[in-house]
């Protein structure tokens, strides 16, 4: 946590557990997807569910999938744009057992027809807790620098990304790997030290048995 | 800089030591932790200060209006009152409390703020510090540099405690944000580190068991008006604690006692718009009025 996680976001009002936090998880849906969306569904548990209207939940979070930040003036016209772009949204309000109160399901379907699902939670001051990604278990604030690596589970994949990260002498705060089942699809979330980089994110893409990286700014 | 902002008994004392105000030290091992200049930071803050500071004026705006159509136009009211010198309680509180009004009420017609901590209580911070430059005639760095002894002071509720009103009420978006306002008034009048914790705890205090109970589900009532009594209540810890009052509970045992008080808290009274005010039979009305009957 920094001064910043504090005294920050610069957002548009009026929520920041509702608005800014919903906007964020929206947006590294759609970072993660990697396309346009064209489908969202979107699940609203526990104080999400009851109050999403008037906060503009809903609304924050269609800004996110439309890749708007926090402090874009278009968000509260979001619904109106995401119409002009086709978008088809369905939101659905429901339990999911454990959740934090301000929790989101999300799947984003891209205009290649591949699917990304996200569960995020707003856990106050428009900080997020990511805690599932395409049914898989991860814990990530995003107050590091993330890389979010969707991977085939084969020997040598972490090796093969934990190696080019010390060629590029970038320090591993946090690491996690999650799995479907064994051979299939895995994650790994990992927090980083110091800053953005894009170079790096490109020569993981490249790497055998990766499907996607992502990086993620600090926020 | 070893500080985890787990405690603000550690934050003060490494502040005696060091014989310098919170801030610098909270800068500085910032610096470190970001892995980028103090600078820099320093920079990102003052950017903060600016957005917070260019609210006031469409935040006063006498047409002002929320989405819902519920709130706006207070904080022009005030202002009027405080300018034509006819405020009962001078231009500092008068001050104070248009300028939380305009803050709160720009954020509910969806305008541009800074969270601090949070959205629902953004008024609270920078209508103390901006209302200080311009009584106090500070100048823009030491107000900046306040803004940072304000964080830490969030780091450590944000540790021990919440922010969010869904988890702790009101007392931990409002109380947090009095809290941290009523440090950096203290910091700005030159006031110790221990003053600093002295005003922290009796701002977290006198906030206690405040519960969120927005109508509507809306951030508006009572959330606009309990900024301006925030900012009220950090001028009043400040001001105890300026004149060497202590607090007889240090400031870290009463964030603990903020956050059990949160957890006990019934969801009702926790930012669902179930309980308390919302429920009221004029706040179900309100309710209506914005979203039609059983909209939840």
């Amino acid at each position: 946590m920094n001064v910043f996680d504090i005294l920050g976001p610069v957002m548009i009002g009026p929520s920041s557990s509702h608005t800014a936090g919903a906007v964020r998880i929206g947006l590294i849906t759609r970072t993660l997807l990697g396309t346009e969306p064209i489908r969202a569904r979107i699940l609203f548990h526990g104080s999400f569910a009851k109050t999403y209207k008037g906060h503009g939940t809903d609304k924050a979070i269609i800004a996110g999938i439309l890749g708007m930040n926090t402090d874009d003036e278009r968000i509260r016209f979001s619904l109106d744009l995401a119409a002009e772009k086709g978008l088809e949204i369905e939101i659905l309000t429901g339990e999911i057992p454990d959740a934090h109160p301000n929790t989101a399901e999300l799947v984003l379907t891209g205009d290649d027809g591949h699917q990304v699902s996200l569960r995020g939670s707003s856990i106050g001051g428009g900080n997020i807790l990511i805690t599932r990604i395409n049914g898989m278990d991860v814990a990530l604030t995003g107050a590091h620098t993330s890389l979010i690596v969707l991977h085939k589970d084969a020997p040598g994949t972490i090796a093969s990304v934990t190696e080019l990260m010390a060629d590029y002498g970038v320090n591993i705060c946090n690491f996690r790997l999650a799995r479907k089942k064994k051979g299939g699809q895995a994650v790994m979330t990992i927090e980083i030290d110091g800053a953005y980089n894009p170079s790096l994110n490109e020569e993981i893409q490249k790497l055998p048995n990766i499907y996607t990286s992502t990086m993620l700014r600090a926020i | 800089m070893d500080i985890n902002y787990h405690s603000l008994y550690e934050l003060t004392k490494t502040a005696k030591e060091e014989n310098c105000r919170i801030s610098h030290i909270v800068l500085a091992q910032q610096a470190e932790q970001m892995e980028i200049p103090a600078e820099e930071i320093y920079e990102k803050m003052r950017e903060n200060y600016h957005v917070m500071a260019s609210c006031i004026q469409p935040g006063c705006a006498p047409d002002l209006k929320s989405t819902s159509g519920l709130t706006g136009g207070d904080a022009y009211k005030m202002r009027q009152a405080v300018e034509a010198g006819k405020n009962l309680t001078g231009s500092l509180l008068g001050g104070a409390l248009y300028r939380a009004l305009a803050i709160s009420e720009l954020n509910a017609a969806m305008g541009r703020i800074v969270a601090a901590p949070t959205a629902g209580s953004c008024g609270i911070l920078p209508a103390a510090v901006l209302t200080m430059q311009e009584e106090k005639g500070l100048s823009e760095e030491d107000c900046v540099m306040s803004l940072f002894t304000a964080s830490a002071i969030g780091m450590v509720i944000a540790a021990n405690a919440s922010l969010a009103g869904a988890e702790g009420g009101c007392q931990a978006e409002c109380g947090s944000a009095s809290a941290m306002a009523a440090g950096a008034i203290v910091e700005l009048m030159g006031g110790t580190p221990q003053m600093v914790d002295s005003a922290v705890a009796i701002a977290i205090k006198n906030i206690l068991g405040l519960v969120c109970d927005p109508v509507a589900g809306l951030v508006e009532i009572p959330c606009i008006k309990r900024n301006a009594s925030g900012v009220a209540g950090a001028f009043v810890a400040a001001e105890l604690a300026l004149a060497g009052i202590s607090s007889a509970i240090p400031a870290d045992e009463v964030i603990m006692a903020m956050k059990r008080v949160g957890d006990t808290m019934p969801s009702t009274l926790r930012e669902t718009g179930e309980g308390g005010l919302a429920a009221t039979p004029t706040g179900k009305k309100l309710c209506e009025k914005v979203f039609g009957k059983n909209p939840f």
